[in-house]
């Protein structure tokens, strides 16, 4: 008995180790002061205020926005094509690609951003929009490669068959049959590109130009050259974006029910 | 008769180059027929359907379809229905859904997809259950519904790998009987893959039994049972005694021949003199009756089944027989230990020519 209370207790303890830092924002994105103090001495909204009003923070929000959708599209489509050409296809070296294709999960993002710096300063796509979001794809594509992958894998190959024996071309095949069996696993793959574009930052830092500010990098700005306490309700919204990233992608994946 | 419906010309089929999954064939299926194509596991008749339905290409040869060459056309536009072993229906689609799928693909008028959606269901005795899933249907069901949409848009051809496989022998043999049924009624050509022999014999038009890759015999039920040309037919089809015997000479249609245990029987065949071997069906075989061979023997074991018992008889030389009696009230039956008479027709022995190998 006493066992399950020590457990239950370091349990408690760890939950609030890493929940703190947002507990502690959140009252302080209320404060009517520059000068943040626990507990604040009196409240606003002033700072919500200025992040939907200041240009800067607007900017840096629509940047983001634009990026991670930007991302979003072009990493799903990508990372589903790969998923159903390793999936369904008869490549040699099959676990070979699959490896390279994970590896920006595992390579240091300030490896991947050199590298990618590296490469795009000849190409002239360093401080450009476009090399921002191919950046971002190369980072998002695995997620979605190994959602996607997740749900074929409860996907019967007979029912293609079954679907050409109708009459369907392999592209209605895809679109009738394929596609909304496996849609909770894109759907997973599209939230996973999505999130890691828009908390992107490292990449962001290397690869964006001087009027490219993402939301990340202006709240790193704001606590690093001017001290805007703007960045505790930039810190809020944001951490509500990703909850609601979260339930939508759990909910996409409760819907696929048997797959994925 | 008219010319084919299908045709199987020198149709091989090899995975690796090397081992032949289906060795050169040559087969031809009449419109409106019920053919099925048994065998065991791996004896090639699966890959045979799957090249005719498009989802594996012949490694040679050609098949022909309505006299087309249909080698190079894609499974989608062969217009051959398929009924799958495990149902292959559309999970996300209702039981409508699945049935409108065929005839969505042929661009066919809202109102008249309904009314075949309609008869289709009432064809399969599934009305009422348009709007289920899949999954909320029985196997049985979801086969009915498999079979329908694979009729609904009115294919010549209707090819079925195993269909009933996975169902339980109450509702195989109903399924049976209906899948016959609507053949008739509908006229279409079926070809038919299983293993059951029973399902074999019961549905077919013709049987062409498989064995390593290649057709060993093709025809009626009745004469595949009754004249099996080769010993693995023979041991296939129904339950057959296989003898090892030696044929001594023929007398106007009728071979002497003599068993390894030394009894002489007279026999009916395509035999030369010599080595042997002769099928003896369990059921044509009496005891203490008359008949022109009498071959005595030991019961050894004898097995109640209810509508029949089946007796092990050792002869003479130690080969073992088995008898099939048909059951009658008050008659009793021999136990082990007991000597008896085994009485036979020719006709019901049937000597086959030397196995080639």
């Amino acid at each position: 008995m006493t066992g399950r209370v020590l457990v239950g207790g370091a349990a408690a303890l760890v939950l609030l180790f890493l929940v703190s830092p947002m507990l502690a924002i959140l009252p302080l994105s209320f404060s009517d002061s520059e000068i943040l103090r626990l507990p604040p001495e009196g409240w606003s909204l002033r700072w919500y205020e200025r992040l939907f009003t200041s240009d800067r923070w607007l900017l840096a929000a629509r940047n983001s926005v634009v990026v991670a959708v930007a991302t979003t599209l072009l990493g799903t489509v990508l990372g589903t094509l790969a998923a159903l050409g390793l999936h369904f296809g008869r490549i040699p070296g099959r676990g070979a690609i699959l490896a390279l294709l994970a590896m920006p999960v595992v390579t240091p993002s300030v490896v991947t951003a050199a590298a990618l710096f590296l490469a795009y300063s000849p190409l002239g796509l360093t401080g450009t929009m476009a090399g921002l979001v191919l950046g971002h794809t190369i980072i998002s594509v695995p997620f979605v490669v190994l959602a996607v992958l997740a749900s074929l894998r409860g996907f019967d190959a007979t029912l293609l068959r079954a679907a050409a024996s109708l009459g369907a071309t392999p592209a209605q095949a895809f679109r009738r049959v394929v596609l909304p069996l496996i849609a909770p696993g894109v759907a997973a793959g599209a939230v996973f590109a999505f999130a890691t574009s828009f908390d992107e930052f490292i990449l962001t830092l290397f690869l964006a130009g001087p009027g490219q500010f993402t939301l990340p990098r202006q709240i790193y700005a704001a606590v690093r050259d001017v001290w805007d306490p703007t960045i505790c309700a930039a810190a809020v919204v944001l951490f509500l974006a990703s909850m609601l990233l979260l339930l939508a992608s759990e909910a996409a994946r409760r819907r696929g029910g048997g797959l994925g | 008769m008219s010319a084919p419906l299908v045709r199987f010309r020198g149709v091989a089929k090899s995975y690796d180059g090397r081992a032949q999954a289906v060795a050169p064939l040559d087969l031809e299926v009449a419109e409106g027929e019920f053919l099925t194509l048994l065998g065991p596991s791996g004896s090639g008749k699966t890959t045979t359907l799957m090249m005719l339905a498009g989802f594996e290409e012949p490694s040679a040869g050609e098949i022909l379809l309505d006299g087309r060459v249909m080698n190079r056309v894609p499974p989608h536009r062969r217009g051959i229905g398929v009924v799958f072993q495990n149902y292959a229906l559309f999970p996300h689609m209702t039981v409508a859904q699945n049935l409108a799928f065929p005839l969505e693909m042929r661009r066919m008028p809202r109102a008249e997809r309904d009314a075949r959606i309609a008869r289709a269901l009432a064809m399969v005795r599934l009305a009422g259950m348009a709007e289920r899933k899949p999954a909320q249907l029985s196997g049985g069901q979801q086969q009915r519904v498999a079979l329908a949409r694979a009729l609904i848009f009115s294919p010549r051809l209707v090819l079925m790998d195993e269909p009933l496989g996975a169902l339980d022998r109450q509702l195989r043999e109903q399924l049976q009987l209906e899948i016959k049924a609507l053949h008739a009624e509908l006229g279409v050509t079926i070809l038919y893959v299983t293993h059951d022999q029973g399902e074999a014999l019961t549905m077919s038009d013709r049987i062409a039994v498989f064995h390593q890759g290649r057709i060993e015999q093709i025809g009626p039920p009745r004469e595949l049972y009754d004249r099996p040309a080769t010993a693995f037919v023979a041991g296939f089809l129904g339950e057959n005694n296989l003898l090892p015997a030696t044929v001594l000479g023929a007398d106007s249609g009728v071979l002497r021949c003599r068993l390894s245990g030394g009894a002489e029987v007279l026999a009916t065949g395509d035999a030369t003199p010599g080595e042997a071997l002769l099928v003896l069906r369990p059921e044509r075989i009496a005891l203490d009756g008359s008949g022109a061979n009498r071959v005595p023997g030991t019961v050894t074991d004898a097995i109640f089944l209810g509508d029949q018992t089946r007796l092990r008889v050792a002869l003479a030389g130690g080969q073992a027989v088995t008898v099939k009696q048909p059951h009658r009230e008050g008659e009793r039956m021999p136990a082990p230990g007991d000597a008896v008479t085994l009485c036979f027709p020719p006709e019901a022995a049937r000597i086959l020519p030397p196995q080639r190998t």
